[in-house]
Parts: C-alpha cells; sequence; structure tokens
C-alpha cells in the first residue's frame, strides 16, 4: 500500500517534452504540463489493479447478460418501425454469448452487476484524480493527438519507427481515456432504457428510449472492439499483463 | 406451470427458462435474490409519484397490426357473459361496476410510450378511469398499500405498488386507438400505464382489490421482477 500513500509526483524531476508537443502549445499560448514523476509509485498501482480485474469480470457479466436480454427483442426501433439501417434486426447473439439463461436470469445478473460495475467506476474515477494517475493516463489532445496518430501510423506499418513515449503512448491514452467515456455512456444509456419515464431526462439526451438502445448496444461493440485491440496488444507486449498483477517496477 | 410451455410465446427464453432452472417453481435465490431484493427497492425509491411520461405525437402511433398483444390462456379469452368490475379489499364500499358505469365516471385520455419487458416500445393511445378514481368512489381504507389486479385469462394477475396504481397515467382502458378495446388487447376492460413495464397492466379485467400486503403475479411469481417500473 507504500504506493498509495505516496505524494505522488511533488518536486519531481522534469521530462524533456518531445519537440513534436510543443507546437501546438504555443499556439494556445499555453506550457505542456512537464510529466510527473510518480516518486516511488509502481506503474500500475494496487487500486488500478483491482479495479481492472474486477471491471474484467464485471464486463463480461454484463455484456453477457446484456445480450441475454437483447435476445427477448434483438431489433432496433420500434415495433412497427424497426430501423431500416440496422442489418441485423431479429437476430440474437449466440448462446455462448449469453449468461443468465432466460430473460428474467439475464436482468437480475444485468441489474445486479451494474451496482458493481458502476462503484468500481467511481472508485476508479476518484483514485483517478486524487491521486494525480490521471496526468499520466488521460487523453489530452495537445499533448498526446500527434503521438496518437504516429502510433497508429506505426501499427499500420506506414511509419518506420515508433513516437517518443513516456509512460504511455499517445494512441494508449486515446484507447484508455476512450473506454472510460464508453463506460460512462453506457450506465447512463442504461439508465436511461432502465427508467425512461422517471429518468426521463436521460432518455431525451439519447433521442428517446429506442434511441438510447442504439447508443448501449452501440456502446457494447465499442467495448468489444477496444477488448480486441487490448488483448491483441498486451499479448504483444506481455509484460504489460504482468505489470497489471504485479504493479510491475516503481518509477 | 408446465402449461407455460404450451402457452402462446411471450419471450422464447420463458420455456427454456423454465426447464433449465426451474425459475417459476423457486424465487431467485442468494446473491441475485439479494439484488433483486435491493433493486426493488430502488425501483421505489426513484419512482415519483408526480412525473408524468411525455405524450406522444399521433404520428408516432404504431400500426395497430404491429402492437404486439398476448394472453396466456390456450385460446382467446372470450367476455363472460354480464361481466363486471368487483372493487373491493381494504375499501369503505365495496363496488359491482358494469363497463356502462365506468364509461360514465371521468375519462382519461394518454397517448404515451408503451415498454416491453423484453426491450420493444410502440405507441398507442389508450382511454378510460383513473384508478385514483376508483378509489376515491370505492374510499380507501388507511393501511391499504398495494393494489391487486385479476383477470379472466386464466390465472393471469398482477399485484402493483399504491403509488403507481394512483399516479395520474394509470387507468383502467376501455378503449384504444379512439375505439372499443379489442378482445386482443384485453376487453372489455385492462389496466394500462405510463409507469409500469407491459406484463404489469393485466387485461381482461375481473377485481381490482385494495390490500395491505403484497401479493405477486403471473410473471412476477416465475421469477420476474415484482416492481417493473418504467
Amino acid at each position: 500500500m507504500r504506493e498509495a500513500r505516496d505524494p505522488a509526483f511533488k518536486g519531481g524531476r522534469k521530462q524533456p517534452i518531445p519537440a513534436s508537443e510543443g507546437r501546438s502549445d504555443q499556439s494556445k499560448g499555453r506550457r505542456t504540463q512537464p510529466m510527473p514523476v510518480f516518486n516511488g509509485r509502481r506503474e500500475q498501482p494496487l487500486p488500478i489493479r483491482i479495479v481492472h480485474w474486477c471491471n474484467a469480470v464485471f464486463l463480461i457479466l454484463m455484456a453477457g447478460s446484456g445480450l441475454q436480454i437483447f435476445m427477448a427483442y434483438p431489433s432496433l426501433g420500434p415495433r412497427g418501425t424497426q430501423y431500416g439501417w440496422y442489418p441485423f434486426q431479429g437476430k440474437p447473439t449466440p448462446a455462448w454469448t449469453r449468461i443468465g439463461g432466460w430473460l428474467g436470469g439475464g436482468r437480475h445478473w444485468h441489474f445486479a452487476i451494474a451496482w458493481f460495475f458502476v462503484f468500481n467506476g467511481i472508485f476508479y474515477l476518484m483514485y483517478f484524480f486524487l491521486s494525480g494517475e490521471w496526468r499520466r493516463r488521460m487523453f489530452r489532445p495537445w499533448r498526446d493527438a500527434h503521438g496518437a496518430v504516429a502510433q497508429f501510423l506505426y501499427y499500420l506499418r506506414i511509419r518506420r519507427t515508433p513516437p517518443p513515449e513516456d509512460f504511455y503512448n499517445g494512441l494508449q491514452r486515446f484507447a484508455y481515456t476512450s473506454v472510460i467515456i464508453f463506460g460512462v455512456v453506457m450506465v447512463l444509456s442504461g439508465l436511461a432504457i432502465y427508467k425512461p419515464v422517471q429518468l426521463h431526462f436521460l432518455t431525451i439526451l439519447f433521442g428517446g428510449y429506442d434511441g438510447a438502445r442504439v447508443v448501449h448496444l452501440a456502446g457494447l461493440c465499442l467495448f468489444t472492439m477496444f477488448l480486441a485491440a487490448h488483448l491483441v496488444l498486451v499479448s504483444l507486449h506481455p509484460r504489460e499483463i504482468l505489470n497489471m498483477i504485479t504493479g510491475g517496477p516503481r518509477e | 406451470m408446465s402449461r407455460l410451455i404450451t402457452r402462446r410465446r411471450f419471450i422464447a427464453g420463458a420455456t427454456a427458462a423454465s426447464l433449465l432452472t426451474g425459475c417459476d417453481a423457486h424465487p431467485i435465490k442468494g446473491f441475485l435474490g439479494a439484488m433483486k431484493d435491493w433493486n426493488e427497492k430502488f425501483e421505489g425509491f426513484i419512482f415519483s409519484p408526480g412525473r408524468l411520461a411525455p405524450e406522444e405525437a399521433a404520428a408516432d402511433t404504431t400500426p395497430e397490426s404491429a402492437f404486439p398483444a398476448y394472453f396466456i390462456a390456450d385460446t382467446m379469452p372470450t367476455l363472460p357473459a354480464n361481466w363486471t368490475l368487483s372493487v373491493g379489499g381494504l375499501v369503505e364500499r365495496e363496488l359491482v361496476l358494469t363497463l356502462d358505469q365506468l364509461q360514465k365516471m371521468p375519462r382519461t385520455d394518454l397517448r404515451v410510450r408503451h415498454h416491453c419487458v423484453e426491450g420493444w416500445s410502440a405507441v398507442a393511445s389508450w382511454h378510460g378511469v383513473r384508478i385514483s378514481e376508483i378509489a376515491k368512489a370505492a374510499g380507501l381504507k388507511p393501511g391499504v398499500r398495494y393494489v391487486e389486479f385479476n383477470s379472466f385469462d386464466d390465472d393471469y394477475f398482477s399485484s402493483w405498488d399504491l403509488g403507481s396504481a394512483m399516479h395520474p397515467q394509470t387507468i383502467l382502458a376501455y378503449g384504444m386507438n379512439g375505439h372499443p378495446l379489442g378482445p386482443n388487447h384485453g376487453a372489455p376492460l385492462r389496466v394500462y400505464s405510463a409507469v409500469k413495464l407491459g406484463y404489469k397492466m393485466c387485461k381482461y379485467l375481473t377485481e381490482v382489490n385494495f390490500l395491505p400486503n403484497k401479493t405477486g403475479g403471473y410473471w412476477e411469481d416465475q421469477g420476474y421482477d415484482w416492481f417493473g417500473g418504467v
């Protein structure tokens, strides 16, 4: 627990700012924040490791039970006016994707695990901001956008060398920050479907009940795409998996 | 409850469910049961008696042929001769109302979105008399906390929290889309509400009982959530 108590980056030494990142900041008349040094803190502090692995379990249960619920009406759009653009109207997902066994079971699992998913997320976001971890994890366009594009081009083998990275590269920050936003959107769109009258302000936000279902399912697709990319990339960098278990080296 | 399997489809999974888990014979227990109870309290907590569902535009009305309807009996329940609605329980005056008498009570019209537990929505307009009007006519005694609806669709029934039943958008509907209720949608009288899932809205009504204690319901007893609010 030592790392959790650390006052973190106070008085940290400054790291050189990559030349590519200085440019956009000058145009906005502000200085890039130097990457703080997280003295003695592990790459993956214990709270983040706990949240990560809990989340892995919760997300699988949420996705499986959600698809079980979806099976009862595997279509998008209201009765009589289903959306023409959705190519899979009436097609449920295969049995192996579903958890709960029946509609009621899927609902009970979904609404049970949702609480744990939400509180896990709230705990994560509190730690993320209060500990200062956001400084080395959160995607900030003026700092990370250039590196994210360069990293993407590198993965596509259009660029020969990876861009310089500090704690995370820009693309990692983009992905890991995006997935937090997906999580928030999933919770809000889920609430909009769960209580479309009592939480009507949320339902309006997503374009009505059937709009919220679209967003909720699209969120699942994005989560799945994230997971696929995440699994491929960590399998190419297995040390990162180990770090997420042991915490990795101290900074 | 094996009849469920031979009955009309409501949820494809329900058949598998009763075979796999015997869920209709046993309540949900353990972790899921505890969370189900917790969520039921949460549903009651966020239910706001004064919050109205928005009226939908007439243009968004679902074609009636596309508005699903179901019953649990093997054949469509037919209107019994000399049908009346009995109002009882903890009331000052037990009532026996004919359709004609119900239609002479103050009429309420709704065009709100219908939310099914399966995940689909649809829109129709419904007209009838508010349950709060029925309660006023019968006079509720202190201690009423629940309302139970019974039907002539086999043993279909559902019990509600009093707050949802007394909501201004909860009615006993005798008409749909401007015409008398059809037999597929529960003629002559059904519950319709903007604040509950479809399975809570008992059709083919015979009785409304104001009760001090909670009872279950046809689907509720098979493991679906009792509150079923939206």
